[in-house]
Parts: structure tokens; C-alpha cells; sequence
């Protein structure tokens, strides 16, 4: 049952993320990955409404290892954003590599902390 | 900054779609076995709170080593089917990998006060994983590099 949440949340999570890069990345001409970032602050921001939900006691563990474990886990990627900053430091990107880095762990842990403190605000 | 629109150039909204679905599908089933691997990781390597988060370290640079091999065979050597990388890259390393928890974990461990823990996690993921796509890659081509010479 367990694993079965966590692959019906990621074969929806890992097309989102694609189809979201795509819509992102087609709306602008820089180099600079947007669309990676934004997969990942909105998961980031999901799973943390989510952490914030558990904690309180309005999500279960079968609505964590669905939409936290599946959907977030697979929305959301790491060596995507690891193998594009290296491209972008091995093409001479090196500043949007640097901005790339700082502004994914500063937008991700900031919508982390909103979603748990506004999931307690709401539900407490 | 918006482009300008080329309505008249661009593919019919339902055409465009229809051929992305075998893509879409390679991912979602990559996507599964990945986050399924992931979730096995987790299992295996069980984290108590307050922990350094290993299973998620572990994880996340294991997936960065990968796609840095996975990336260079397949630009440079392997002309493989237009299906594999979607299905290997962005399904199964996208969705074995992950940044949500990475950043949850981090807010869980400042949260009950072992921030000191929640630095060294947040600094050594992002040294480890940055080094391990880079050496990766590199080690890669070095390899594909001696075998044609």
C-alpha cells in the first residue's frame, strides 16, 4: 500500500515537473534555469504545508508518503538543478551558475519555512 | 520581458500535445521507479529527528554522480532512442532525487533547535552534489577521450 502511494503521487509529480519547465522555459530567452527553479520552491512550499499539516495533526502518514514522498519528491529534483549549474559554469555562465546555486537554496528553504508556518497558522 | 507571440507559427495547441504524450509517459514511469527507489533508500536508512538526514544526502548525491555520466554518454557517444532521456534523466534521476525534502529537512532540524546539524547538511548536500556532477562529467569524458585515442 505504502509504495503504491508513493508511485501514484511521482507519476504525477515527475510530468509536472517536465511539463511545468517547459511552459516556464518557453516564456523567456536567458539561459538562466527558471523553470528548475520554480519546480522547486513550489515543491518546497508544498511539502512544507504538508510537514506543517502533520505536525498538527491534519495529515496522515498516507497523505505524506502521497503528496510529501511521491508528488513533492518527484516534482522536485536535485541533479537536475546540480547538472545545470555545471553546465552553466561550463559555458562561461559562471555568475547565473553562483545566482542559480544561492537563489535556489534561499527561495526553497524560504518557501519551506512558509509552508510549515502557515500550515500551523491555519490549522492550529 | 515578453517575446513576441508568432500565434500564426505555432503548432496547434491539441498536435503539440499528442506528441508529447509518449514523453510525458516515459517520465511518469520513470518518475515511479525513481521516487520508489528513493522511498527504498528511506526505509533503509532511517532518520530520527535531529539526525543528519543521510537517506536524502545519500540520495541526492548518488542521483548528481549519475546524471553526470548519464549526460555526457548521452550527448557525446550514445545516439539513443528520443525517448531515453526523458524517461532515464528527467523521470528516474528527476524523480529518485529530490530538493523539497532537502529543504524540509533542513527547516525540520532548525526547528527543534539543532541548527548546528541543519548547516553542515545544508552546506555538505550542496558541496556533494556540485562535486559529484562535476567529477562525474568529467571522469566521463576523460574515459570516452582515451578510448578513441
Amino acid at each position: 500500500m505504502n509504495w503504491l502511494l508513493v508511485v501514484a503521487g511521482a507519476v504525477v509529480g515527475a510530468p509536472l515537473r517536465y511539463l511545468t519547465d517547459r511552459a516556464v522555459q518557453s516564456r523567456h530567452d536567458s539561459v538562466f534555469p527558471w523553470g528548475t527553479l520554480a519546480v522547486n520552491v513550489a515543491g518546497s512550499l508544498i511539502l512544507g504545508l504538508l510537514t506543517g499539516a502533520a505536525a498538527v495533526g491534519v495529515a496522515n502518514s498516507h497523505v505524506q508518503l502521497l503528496l510529501g514522498t511521491g508528488l513533492c519528491g518527484a516534482l522536485t529534483t536535485y541533479s537536475t538543478f546540480s547538472y545545470e549549474t555545471l553546465r552553466l559554469t561550463e559555458t562561461g555562465a559562471g555568475l547565473y551558475a553562483a545566482a542559480n546555486v544561492a537563489g535556489s537554496v534561499a527561495a526553497g528553504l524560504g518557501a519551506a519555512f512558509a509552508g510549515v508556518w502557515i500550515a500551523q497558522t491555519v490549522w492550529a | 520581458m515578453t517575446a513576441p507571440r508568432t500565434t500564426s507559427l505555432r503548432t496547434p495547441r491539441r498536435t503539440a500535445l499528442r506528441g508529447q504524450a509518449p514523453v510525458v509517459a516515459v517520465i511518469a514511469l520513470g518518475g515511479g521507479i525513481g521516487a520508489v527507489a528513493r522511498y527504498a533508500v528511506s526505509l533503509w536508512l532511517p532518520a530520527h529527528s535531529g539526525d543528519f538526514p543521510w537517506a536524502t544526502f545519500w540520495t541526492n548525491v548518488v542521483g548528481c554522480a549519475v546524471i553526470g555520466v548519464f549526460m555526457v554518454v548521452i550527448t557525446d557517444i550514445w545516439a539513443a532512442h528520443r525517448l531515453v532521456r526523458p524517461f532515464f534523466g528527467t523521470g528516474v534521476l528527476g524523480g529518485f532525487t529530490t530538493f523539497s525534502t532537502y529543504a524540509v529537512d533542513i527547516q525540520k532540524l532548525v526547528d527543534t533547535g539543532h541548527t548546528h546539524t541543519a548547516l553542515v547538511y545544508l552546506a555538505a548536500t550542496l558541496l556533494a552534489a556540485l562535486t559529484a556532477v562535476w567529477l562525474a562529467a568529467t571522469a566521463t569524458r576523460r574515459v570516452l577521450k582515451w578510448r578513441q585515442s
